[in-house]
């Protein structure tokens, strides 16, 4: 696009938008630093009126919370891992080869798309019960893996198809197998498209609830998103803790996000490649 | 079908005239089949077979724990079909995908606009609003129900403060602003990924097309209007496509913020089906799967009529 001429207006506005997009999120680190009766105030007041500064170390301290941030961490890099593995060949294939079966695959991946793992619960509770898998990571990883795979096939079908074919046929010429085209020629130029199927698989698993909520019963065994609830139910209101942990599992994300956006932005379309 | 680049048939190359796929090759099917194996593995066995586990399920009858009584044929649609709710639910579906996904690709469409232009701190204003995106949706919503609560809530004192509200309103207890006060939380949840696909579809529309709009006299709108939003299609498809599947299928926003209200009244066909097995007085594993399994039939339907009316078949060639 082109440059504009006034960048400070639109500096502005930029800072009033982020200032928009973060505010729930400052009540929400402002609630973490006030004493947990202070959340339920009249009038409510935007600052604590007592600052409470342990919560974090009372959070972190707490023996539940390292168990559900490492399911956390597990369940979502496991899955991750999984659908970029699975979805490079079946992506690569797709786009670079004509075969009896292509477009029915092509279909069924777009279906898939239209499943969410909320819709089928009962189902995968079902299965993952005769499997005996009920309470373990591997059942979480497997799901979520499964119900992001179509995405991440779609961008990376997509990116490959607008690489030009002349770059592999060059490669083809130099002696590079079918494999070794796609490792060292085609995989590079796709960097966009996998890091914006990474951060798209990885934020759809942390955030994960439903699924499991239903497979995970163990107490410690349970991701945050779970987790977090039993600070604040009808028994016990830890407001403070709820927030303070809520504000620990965004950090992740929040991170890798910065350290691989510039990618993301090339990503979401399949990327020209000049 | 995420390809922004133009695909005008006339502009083809004389050079890449080798058929119909120039530069694609073929390959046997055995050979395809060994590429496509582990999609296919966990396409079958984590999505198709709980699938199928779950129609089995919605044609079982269910005591009240969930241990299983024998066949129940089609009597679980039956009783879902004729459940005195069902038209409500149905109705606050509509309501539901309708307003937040309209308004969601409306606000991202004006946002990315903004955040294409070049100003300081762009990178940083990127980064807040993945915020939303990041934090778990359960967190957002739990946090929103405290901003909307009658007597604690921010909104509230705010909008009393200035002045616009003489006596706080009950946005998630009284009728008239539940659904809305939704839709709120869901489009704000829905702007980072929608801004995001729109960043990537305006950054790959190439200046001199633009250049040349302005060379030969395009008004800002003229330009907008017939040559930014025409190469912004599979953007926006993309967009509304996705969004529709994700909002259809949201639980935790209508599920945490309708918490405190009893019955059906602001619930959607997700949560409707989720409260039948779990929290209702019916308490019924087989209904409540034969509403999930007409919960999928109706996504299938609704995105395969919108596919065709914007006739997806040209954009995956």
């Amino acid at each position: 696009m082109s440059r504009t001429r006034r960048p400070h207006w639109l500096a502005l506005w930029g800072a009033l938008l982020a200032l928009a997009f973060l505010s729930p999120y400052v009540v929400m680190i402002l609630g973490s630093l006030r004493t947990s009766t202070d959340v339920k105030t009249t009038p409510p007041s935007l600052l604590p009126r007592v600052w409470q500064w342990n919560t974090y170390a009372t959070v972190l301290g707490d023996g539940r919370f390292p168990h559900w941030l490492t399911t956390s961490l597990l369940v979502s890099t496991g899955a991750t891992i999984i659908v970029i593995l699975i979805s490079i060949p079946a992506a690569y294939i797709t786009s670079r080869f004509r075969f009896p079966g292509r477009t029915a695959f092509l279909l069924l991946v777009l279906i898939t798309q239209m499943f969410a793992p909320t819709s089928l619960v009962v189902g995968l509770y079902r299965e993952f019960f005769e499997l005996n898998m009920i309470n373990t990571y591997g059942a979480l990883i497997l799901t979520n893996a499964a119900f992001n795979l179509a995405f991440a096939i779609w961008i990376l079908h997509g990116f490959f198809s607008s690489i030009p074919t002349e770059v592999e046929e060059a490669a083809t010429l130099d002696g590079l197998g079918r494999f070794g085209t796609l490792r060292r020629i085609m995989l590079p130029l796709t960097l966009p498209g996998l890091v914006t199927a990474t951060i798209f698989t990885f934020i759809a698993a942390w955030n994960e609830y439903v699924v499991a909520l239903t497979l995970m019963i163990d107490d410690a065994k349970k991701p945050l998103t779970v987790g977090f609830r039993t600070y604040v139910t009808g028994y016990e209101q830890h407001w403070d803790q709820l927030f303070a942990a809520s504000v620990i599992a965004v950090v992740p994300v929040v991170v890798l996000f910065a350290v691989i956006e510039k990618h993301l932005v090339g990503g979401l379309t399949a990327g020209s490649v000049k | 079908m995420t390809q922004v680049a133009t695909k005008a048939p006339a502009a083809v190359p004389p050079t890449r005239r080798r058929g119909r796929y120039s530069g694609v090759g073929r390959t046997h099917p055995l050979v395809a089949l060994g590429w496509l194996a582990p999609a296919l593995t966990l396409i079958v066995g984590v999505v198709l077979y709980p699938a199928i586990m779950l129609f089995q399920a919605s044609r079982s009858r269910y005591s009240i724990t969930g241990l299983r009584k024998g066949e129940a044929g089609w009597t679980n649609y039956a009783h879902v079909l004729t459940h005195p709710d069902l038209v409500v639910v149905l109705k606050n579906t509509l309501i539901w995908v309708v307003a937040v996904v309209v308004l969601t690709v409306l606000i991202s469409l004006a946002l990315a606009q903004l955040l294409v232009k070049d100003f300081p701190g762009r990178r940083v204003v990127r980064w807040a609003i993945i915020v939303p995106w990041a934090a778990s949706l359960v967190i957002t919503s739990q946090l929103f129900v405290l901003l909307y609560d009658y007597n604690y809530g921010l909104f509230n004192h705010v909008l009393m403060k200035i002045g616009l509200l003489s006596t706080p309103i009950d946005f998630l207890g009284d009728d008239r602003f539940t659904m809305a006060s939704m839709v709120v939380v869901g489009v704000f949840v829905s702007l980072p990924f929608t801004i995001f696909v729109f960043i990537a579809g305006l950054n790959a529309i190439p200046d001199d097309v633009l250049e040349a709009a302005e060379v030969d006299g395009a008004s800002p709108w003229q330009r907008w209007r017939a040559i930014i939003l025409p190469l912004l299609r599979p953007a926006l498809l993309v967009a509304t496509v996705l969004n529709t599947i994700y909002v259809f299928n949201s639980f935790p926003i209508i599920y945490t913020l309708n918490d405190r209200n009893p019955g059906f009244t602001h619930d959607t066909t997700i949560t409707f089906m989720y409260k039948l097995a779990f929290k209702s007085q019916e308490k019924d594993v087989g209904m409540s799967a034969a509403a999930g399994v007409i919960n999928v039939l109706l996504i299938l339907v609704v995105v395969a009529v919108y596919l065709k009316i914007v006739n997806w078949r040209e954009e995956t060639r």
